[in-house]
């Protein structure tokens, strides 16, 4: 069961009467990768999941699994796995049954299909309940039955429609450290749909930040939380402060932003060149000091609106020179040292590398 | 702070003590009372006045209150009854046959290929337009259809595909299981619409993940799982036809007989306690006629 597909999406668009659900994506998904497609519901994540498995069909672009173009494939052809949301277990038949069920539609012998089932449900420590129906079972154990039936067909590519959504908080975690696990050692690639930016830096080698039915950042979740792209990807991933402005001063490898009705910020970057009108700059809201900045651009004066205690952190909203809520998370030690009180006016600063330059999609 | 709590009780006691309030026992029985009474009243009693009639004797003008037991022994000692059950049961069973076939393809064709919701409650509803006229017009009007000189008839014959006009199309066998049909259709598209349309379509596509095609879709997903409204709409239709007079009469120009119309005819000839004794056999019948169905379909998922 090493035999990983590469997927290659090649300029796919999925359009539904008058609205497009996916522009235009191409997307190549190295053999063995844990993919994580986030995004905000209604960004075409979903969808984009739906093509490669076969089963919505693709308006324009093409496929290509391994070395086969899959466009126009049935589902069951394709090589691909597909676990549903609600994992879509027959409520009819029992475990084995459900597991056994794509090989009774290959006409494999009764008796050959149910001893298959049964290893299957005993790699994901089910046998137990190997006659139960899917109803007299948890959330946690519906969900390895679903992965069983899916991996029963030995798939070159298991697609995961959100399939943690519908566990509690708790089993969320243990399950999501069970499907790393089983992808590690399946070798296959994963393709996982998830809305949730944690669970895709925890289980995802590339992340996919999908928005408005196209991709604004596919990266490993390090260079997509380090280095997003777009300020989209800034907010979405969380524990950014964006800046929006006017370009007003644009020299060497850096630039001038400047935030109406307040201050001016410096941004450095590769990216600067060719940014002549409006650009946005996030920075790490734990990479925020109190104090005053070492360099004009690099840090403001505000009032603090709100603080929050966390334990081993203190989140600080901070609003002036044009910006509102900007977010400061200091260690609680830092924090305590030289402690500050809402309505306190402070300066805030970052250093010059952490002033990273976004950048903006093509339309 | 305890002794304030306590005073603060003995008011609200007090207070309750004063409003005039039922036991909580009584409640529930008068919120149980009228149903019992319209069940009671419109159920019950009928039908323990029917259990009682049956044993009571009779002469050609009369009915006189006794215990005997001849009119079951008449009932069920008789050829004509045993006749008149097959002949009933016959019926049942190509109606039955007939309403699920059709039923279960227009329910499946109405919940699995009709893709807006307005549309599939509008087709539906079109399947409820006939229920508008009664049951006797719905049936009679089939009379121009099928006769010798009807509308299919004189088609065929216009048309020279036979040269004289078909008899068995009325007053026949035929004709009261194909009037049957027509009536009682809905009953058996309606369940089983209803449990198709909880089927979660997700099933459909994890069936067409593993390979399936839409065959074994059909015969290993919804098939299976059309089951409870399939048993629903099967008790629905068995109890009507086996409970029909009206239509095998007319349909059949009086040349078959079913168990309800062998009552009809004993009662008008006043033999009510036979027609009661009757009507015990047929009520146990049908009864475990349902209680099989229930047994082998497990309905309470829909219910």
């Amino acid at each position: 069961m090493s035999k990983a597909a590469e997927i290659d999406i090649v300029s796919v668009s999925k359009i539904y009467g008058t609205t497009t659900a996916v522009e235009s994506i191409s997307l190549k998904i190295p053999a063995g990768t844990y993919c994580c497609l986030l995004g905000p519901s209604g960004c075409g994540k979903t969808s984009t999941l739906r093509m490669i498995a076969g089963h919505e069909s693709i308006s324009s672009g093409d496929i290509r699994l391994g070395n086969s173009v899959v466009t126009d494939l049935p589902p069951a052809k394709r090589g691909t796995a597909m676990m549903f949301q609600s994992y879509a277990l027959f409520p009819h038949l029992d475990l084995v049954d459900n597991v056994a069920f794509s090989l009774k539609m290959k006409g494999l012998g009764k008796d050959q299909r149910r001893a298959k089932a049964m290893d299957m449900l005993r790699l994901m420590q089910l046998e137990a309940y190997a006659t139960r129906r899917p109803a007299q079972l948890s959330g946690g154990q519906q969900q390895r039955v679903a992965l069983a039936r899916a991996l029963i067909t030995d798939p070159e590519a298991l697609l995961l429609d959100e399939p943690l959504s519908a566990l509690d908080p708790f089993l969320k975690i243990r399950m999501r450290a069970e499907l790393k696990k089983l992808q590690t050692s399946l070798g296959i690639t994963f393709v996982h749909v998830t809305h949730s930016q944690e669970e895709a830096m925890a289980l995802a080698d590339l992340i996919v930040v999908m928005n408005d039915g196209r991709i604004e950042q596919a990266a490993p979740p390090r260079d997509v939380f380090e280095r997003p792209a777009t300020a989209f990807v800034a907010r979405f991933m969380g524990d950014h402060n964006v800046i929006s402005g006017r370009v007003i001063k644009s020299e060497g490898d850096g630039l001038m932003l400047s935030v109406p009705a307040g201050g001016d910020f410096l941004a450095v970057g590769a990216e600067t060149a060719g940014l002549t009108d409006t650009a946005d700059i996030a920075v790490r809201t734990d990479h925020v000091r109190i104090g005053e900045p070492s360099e004009k651009g690099l840090g403001f004066t505000g009032s603090v609106t709100n603080i929050e205690y966390r334990g081993s952190s203190v989140k600080l909203s901070v609003s002036g020179a044009g910006i509102e809520d900007f977010t400061a998370i200091l260690s609680d030690t830092a924090f305590f040292a030289n402690p500050v009180k809402v309505g306190a006016a402070i300066p805030l600063a970052w250093d010059r590398t952490d002033a990273i330059m976004l950048g903006k999609l093509k339309h | 702070m305890a002794t304030m709590t306590s005073s603060e009780t003995e008011k609200i006691e007090g207070a309750r003590a004063k409003s005039f309030r039922l036991p909580p026992a009584l409640i529930s029985y008068l919120q149980a009372a009228p149903l019992t009474l319209i069940l009671g009243s419109f159920l019950a009693v009928p039908i323990l006045m029917i259990g009682m009639v049956s044993f009571w004797d009779y002469d050609f003008a009369q009915m006189y209150p006794d215990f005997v037991t001849f009119n079951y022994a008449e009932t069920l000692g008789s050829w004509v009854t045993w006749k008149t059950y097959l002949n009933t049961l016959k019926f049942a069973f190509f109606v039955w046959a007939i309403t699920l076939f059709i039923g279960f393809w227009v329910a499946y064709f109405l919940a699995f290929h009709i893709r807006t919701a307005a549309m599939q409650m509008v087709l539906f509803l079109v399947c409820t337009v006939p229920f508008l006229t009664s049951n006797i017009i719905r049936m009679i009007s089939w009379i121009p259809v099928l006769g010798r000189n009807g509308l299919v008839n004189s088609t065929l014959i216009s048309a020279g595909i036979v040269s004289e006009p078909i008899e068995w199309l009325l007053y026949s066998d035929f004709a009261v299981v194909l009037a049957m049909v027509h009536l009682y259709t809905l009953f058996m598209v309606t369940p089983i619409f209803n449990t198709l349309m909880r089927i979660d379509k997700s099933l459909v596509e994890a069936a067409r993940d593993a390979g399936a095609s839409s065959w074994q879709t059909l015969t290993n997903v919804i098939l299976p799982l059309a089951k409870p409204g399939m048993a629903i709409g099967t008790i629905f239709v068995v109890t009507l036809v086996m409970a029909d007079f009206s239509t095998v009469q007319v349909m059949s120009g009086g040349q078959s007989a079913s168990v309800a119309l062998m009552m009809k005819n004993q009662m008008s000839l006043l033999q009510y306690p036979a027609a009661a004794a009757n009507a015990v056999v047929l009520l146990v019948f049908v009864l475990l006629m349902v209680a099989a169905i229930v047994r082998i379909v497990d309905i309470r998922k829909e219910l």
